[in-house]
């Protein structure tokens, strides 16, 4: 690997249970109040003043910076790695008293792995490469399964997986519990993140199912989206799987890490994630080894208010590097 | 004030404090008079109302004299005939107003409040504040369509309102605009903790120039609102205490004020094993620890399946442990202030009994401010239904959890309580919600959720927790009255006579001798007393009824109580029911038409009468199935159904005169509802009445149905009054045996209704009205969404 792993350096991995459909197979998720939670949590708790700029600077720490675009190219890739190893500019880093910070990871294409990996030698900074047919998933499992030997043979420190949203649907748990497990015995080193495409799952009870068979089978994330799906990270989805965790925390001792991704785009959003991890599970998950951010456009908004609470002046993006 | 690097390690909230600058400029150096005829008067004697979170003074308001709330009155009195004579679409305009203008001082609204009551800012400004104006914007509907929504309905005058400190403002938006929208005009007291935001409220009434004497706040204390019950009112409305309301009942018995209670409560909040556990936990949030745990409909009895109460308990302690108590202007603040150092002092002392009685108490370990009012939200485990802590209402954060085993028994446990005004019921099986829904009695129910308000849904409780409802249609009624209809004088019981009346001999055949006795639970049954008296007709003796007293009133109320499955009957099979005893009382109609022409009517009038009475059965036989309820519009994805439900055991005291016509009349209603009744018969002349327990006896009437009892009607009706298992009770007598009734209700504040004499005959002896009066509305919240 070309860069020192960064994933989850505190916490002792996952190495997943035998499937265990009694954990989940009667479980109670009731919409409407993970809806009424879910809107109620960001209003119960603010941040306002240092404690705003703080938590800002945190979601930074914890952001996946991404691209996932058919037209990425080695050197686009180059300028988003440049944007995650120096997100915030000079002056706004001098105003808020900080000398070194970076975003969580990079998040590209598999065939993007090398030139992140050029990119970020030396930084610390994981690549993290989606992988196994992303964002369908539909392709033979040995396909799959070398795409992710692959990426990690690449130098990818992450590898962010699809599950097969057909086996959730058909509730064929053994089916998604083998295939997920054999992925994350082919990521190997590398940290496996799973991602469930919770838009794409329909009812939260499913999303609960999900996330602990993927837990099960050894993800060291749950991830809810590809950013693909027509729905992407919700509140009451990341409520549900927030609970999931917490709950395959209290039944193994393990603690495993969250990312919501896809269609968080402003510095709110950043917060009420944050406010939701803190509220539901604790300051742990504030951190990169247990939370990410999956996001692309989310860290121009956050310099933008940053950019204000250093100089109480309004922002330009154009005045800001572009990721 | 920390760096961002300092913070970055602790990933704290910090503080985040609401602003009060311009509240406090409102504020200060106020004393504030009342607002009487459209301007404040000059205080004359003041008290000082503080801060709970602070113990800090906010301002000096008025205390409220009995001459302020006469001048009051007079002025509300003043203004009522122009305002009630109003086109709806003007009343309208000015609720249209009084909406727009709270939302223009939202913000404002909020931070008085929270300054005021201690609740923190979060939920004044969203939930307290957003309420209030959407109240009043349902009301200016009701305004606008009144008309043609209440045809014939009127206002019932000037109204004195008097509210509780635990939602000042919202409170008030319930009494005012149901009030104003129906063309009363109020005085209303604010609670003497928490009387800002009503004078606030004037200064709005003032500032859209609302005509005078529409609205009045007087402020005070008890007194001022004993004054406020003592007036010249045409109605009491009070939310408060159910001590407080059984006074204002009594108070108010014979002086034909109309009276609605929202009294208190010890809801159940029941948690079913295959509930989302932790969605249940959020429901407690939202329950209990809502507003300081001060609410009237809080859910503060929790009610677990024995198999998940381990995993309950964890979680509810685990939720504690991020609970956020203090300064209520925070916005990061879940629990604020107790409303006066008097109600934490009250708390402190139950709780403390509730750990003498042996009960375990959870408490959040949570840092608290040096001063002020507060107290760590728990719950206590260990705990029965014989403790103190599960049957009083604590009026503060803290819950009591006990298990249940199977659904019977957890019906059991949640109906175990004088109260009846909210449920919450926690389960993904719909079947299960429902069922156990329709079986607690509780005037708000609410299915996976809970504390959920909307203008446009009922609110008001079974049982000890009052009568009345607010919001919705039901509410509107609340401050209507159709108009009264035409008395007609009846003549007074005569004294019953339980000695032989001498006849003269008989001459024919000696006859069977037949003597009715009492009806109790489908069968005829011997007065206790071992005597029978003489009805009397007009020739002479009629023969002998059953001389009832209260050991009977007592037996015929525990068989009404047995017959509880026609409450559960299809309406159409109660429908079948009263088409049959219309069918069996017709083939029978020459033998009752002689029965009333022996107590003195023309032959004419006697068909009449019995005519009449067929006819009833089958108005009420057609009405049985078609009396119901509504979907209210609410929020969005929740269904929340309004259901007219039976009171149960209904106390029934029939008039002296037309007694076939006026029994059936009264009984009818009741029972096409599914309520079951005890019903006293004419006492002069009861003969008409127990010749219909062949007819019920043969038309498929279950047992304990209809109970009838002859004999001193005014004495058994206070025994009725009196009974705390009787839940409603019809007086059609005269206004002094209707003021002894009122009192007697106290006891269990059972629903009343005074009758006046009228012509039964005439189209005041039949209508929705009635069946209005025999049921109750039980509001059910189901959301949905998968």
């Amino acid at each position: 690997m070309s860069s020192d792993p960064q994933a989850l350096p505190n916490v002792p991995r996952n190495p997943g249970v035998p499937l265990q459909t009694e954990w989940f197979d009667a479980v109670a998720v009731n919409t409407s109040a993970a809806e009424r939670r879910a809107a109620t949590l960001v209003t119960r708790r603010t941040v306002k003043k240092e404690w705003q700029a703080a938590w800002l600077v945190n979601a930074i720490r914890c952001i996946d910076l991404t691209t996932l675009a058919g037209d990425d190219t080695d050197n686009r890739v180059a300028r988003l790695c440049a944007k995650a190893r120096q997100p915030l500019a000079d002056h706004i880093m001098a105003g808020l008293g900080l000398d070194d910070l970076h975003t969580g990871a990079v998040c590209v294409y598999p065939t993007m792995v090398p030139a992140a990996v050029r990119a970020l030698q030396g930084t610390g900074i994981p690549v993290a490469s989606v992988a196994t047919g992303f964002p369908a998933g539909l392709m033979p499992l040995h396909l799959r399964l070398a795409e992710i030997r692959w990426a990690v043979d690449q130098g990818a420190d992450e590898i962010d997986i699809v599950i097969s949203r057909a086996h959730v649907l058909t509730q064929n748990w053994q089916a998604l519990y083998d295939e997920t497990a054999q992925m994350r015995e082919a990521c190997g080193a590398a940290h496996m993140k799973a991602i469930l495409a919770t838009g794409e799952l329909r009812t939260l009870r499913n999303v609960y199912k999900a996330s602990m068979v993927a837990m099960q089978a050894g993800a060291d994330f749950i991830k809810t989206s590809t950013g693909k799906e027509g729905v992407n990270a919700t509140l009451p989805v990341s409520l549900v799987m927030a609970r999931a965790l917490r709950d395959y925390g209290q039944l193994t001792g393990y603690k495993i890490g969250f990312k919501p991704a896809g269609g968080m785009k402003t510095a709110k959003d950043a917060i009420s994630w944050q406010i939701l991890m803190k509220e539901e599970l604790g300051n742990d998950w504030l951190q990169p080894d247990l939370f990410r951010l999956g996001a692309s456009s989310m860290l121009g908004d956050i310099e933008r208010q940053l950019e204000h609470h250093v100089t109480g002046r309004y922002a330009a993006s154009s005045r800001h590097a572009l990721a | 004030m920390p760096t961002v690097k300092e913070i970055l390690n602790t990933m704290d909230y910090g503080p985040a404090p609401e602003a009060t600058g311009e509240v406090m400029k409102w504020l200060k150096g106020r004393n504030f008079g009342h607002f009487i005829n459209g301007a404040f008067t000059t205080p004359t004697s003041s008290f000082a109302v503080g801060n709970p979170a602070t113990a800090e003074v906010l301002a000096e308001v008025g205390q409220g004299t009995v001459a302020d709330v006469t001048a009051a009155v007079a002025a509300a009195r003043a203004a009522l005939p122009a305002w009630s004579k109003l086109p709806g679409h003007e009343r309208a305009k000015w609720l249209y107003a009084i909406a727009r203008s709270v939302q223009k001082r939202e913000r404002f609204l909020s931070v008085l409040e929270t300054l005021d009551n201690g609740k923190p800012i979060r939920e004044t400004r969203d939930i307290d504040v957003p309420l209030v104006a959407r109240h009043f914007y349902h009301h200016a509907g009701w305004a606008e369509m009144l008309a043609d929504e209440f045809p014939g309905a009127q206002a019932v005058g000037v109204c004195g309102q008097i509210i509780p400190w635990n939602f000042p403002l919202l409170m008030l938006a319930w009494k005012i605009a149901p009030a104003l929208a129906a063309g009363n005009t109020v005085v209303l007291k604010p609670a003497e903790y928490t009387p800002l935001t009503a004078l606030a409220f004037a200064e709005i009434c003032a500032e859209i120039g609302l005509p005078k004497g529409v609205v009045n706040i007087v402020t005070g204390d008890g007194d001022t609102g004993a004054a406020m019950v003592n007036a010249e009112v045409d109605k009491i409305a009070f939310t408060g205490s159910t001590d407080v309301g059984r006074i204002i009942r009594k108070a108010t018995a014979g002086t034909g004020k109309k009276l609605t209670l929202e009294l208190g409560g010890k809801s159940p909040f029941i948690v079913f094993a295959d509930a989302d556990i932790d969605a249940a936990v959020e429901g407690v949030v939202d329950a209990i620890w809502f507003n300081q745990g001060q609410v009237c409909c809080a859910g503060s009895r929790i009610l677990v399946e024995e198999g998940i109460a381990d995993a309950l308990t964890a979680k509810l302690k685990a939720r504690l442990a991020t609970f956020r108590v203090g300064d209520p202007l925070d916005k990061s603040t879940d629990m604020g202030a107790i409303v006066h150092p008097v109600q934490l002092k009250r708390i402190r002392e139950l709780v403390a009994q509730g750990q003498a009685e042996g009960a375990v108490l959870h408490q959040a370990e949570c840092q608290m401010p040096a001063k002020g009012s507060f107290f760590a939200p728990g719950f206590f485990t260990n705990v029965a239904p014989a403790n103190t802590v599960a049957e009083v209402e604590i009026f503060g954060p803290i819950a009591t959890l006990t298990t249940f085993r199977t659904l019977d028994e957890a019906v059991e446990l949640a109906n175990n309580t004088r109260y009846g005004l909210a449920a919450s019921i926690w389960s993904e099986n719909v079947n299960l919600c429902l069922d156990v829904a329709s079986k607690v009695k509780a005037g708000v129910v609410w299915v996976n959720s809970t504390n959920i308000f909307d203008a446009g849904a009922g609110f008001g409780g079974y049982r000890e927790s009052g009568f009345g409802r607010e919001g919705g249609r039901e509410g509107m009624w609340e401050y209507l009255t159709l108009p009264e209809p035409k008395t007609k004088p009846e003549a007074d019981p005569t004294p019953l006579n339980t000695a032989p009346v001498i006849q003269a001999p008989s001459k024919g055949e000696a006859p069977i001798d037949r003597t009715p006795k009492l009806y109790i639970g489908g069968a005829q049954k011997r007065p206790d007393s071992g005597y029978s008296y003489a009805v009397m007709g007009k020739s002479g003796l009629s023969g002998l009824a059953g001389l009832g007293s209260r050991k009977d009133v007592r037996n015929a109320v525990e068989a009404a109580h047995k017959a509880s499955g026609w409450g559960k009957a299809t309406a159409h099979n109660r429908a079948q029911v009263l088409y049959y005893i219309g069918e069996n009382l017709s083939a029978r109609a020459a033998e009752f038409a002689a029965t009333l022409r022996e107590t003195g009517a023309s032959d004419a009038a006697a068909k009449a009468e019995v005519e009449l009475s067929v006819r009833r059965c089958f108005y009420y036989a057609a009405q049985a199935d078609k009396f119901d309820g509504a979907v209210h519009a609410t929020k969005s994805a929740h269904v929340t159904l309004a259901m007219p439900e039976p009171f149960g055991v209904m106390g029934i005291v029939c008039p002296n005169t037309a007694p076939l016509l006026g029994f059936v009349s009264l009984v009818l209603p009741a029972i096409a509802m599914g309520n079951r009744v005890v019903a006293l018969a004419s006492q002069n002349q009861p003969l008409a009445v127990t010749d219909l327990y062949q007819v019920f006896d043969t038309s498929d009437l279950p047992g304990g149905v209809v109970n009838i009892l002859t004999g001193p009607r005014d004495d058994m009706a206070k025994t009725l009054a009196d009974h705390d298992d009787v839940a409603a009770l019809w007086y059609a007598g005269s206004a002094e045996g209707a003021r002894l009734m009122e009192i007697a209700s106290a006891g269990n504040l059972k629903v009343t209704w005074g009758l006046p004499p009228r012509d039964w005959a005439s189209a005041a002896g039949q209508g929705r009205e009635y069946l209005r009066r025999a049921t109750q509305v039980k509001n059910i919240w189901v959301p949905y969404g998968e």
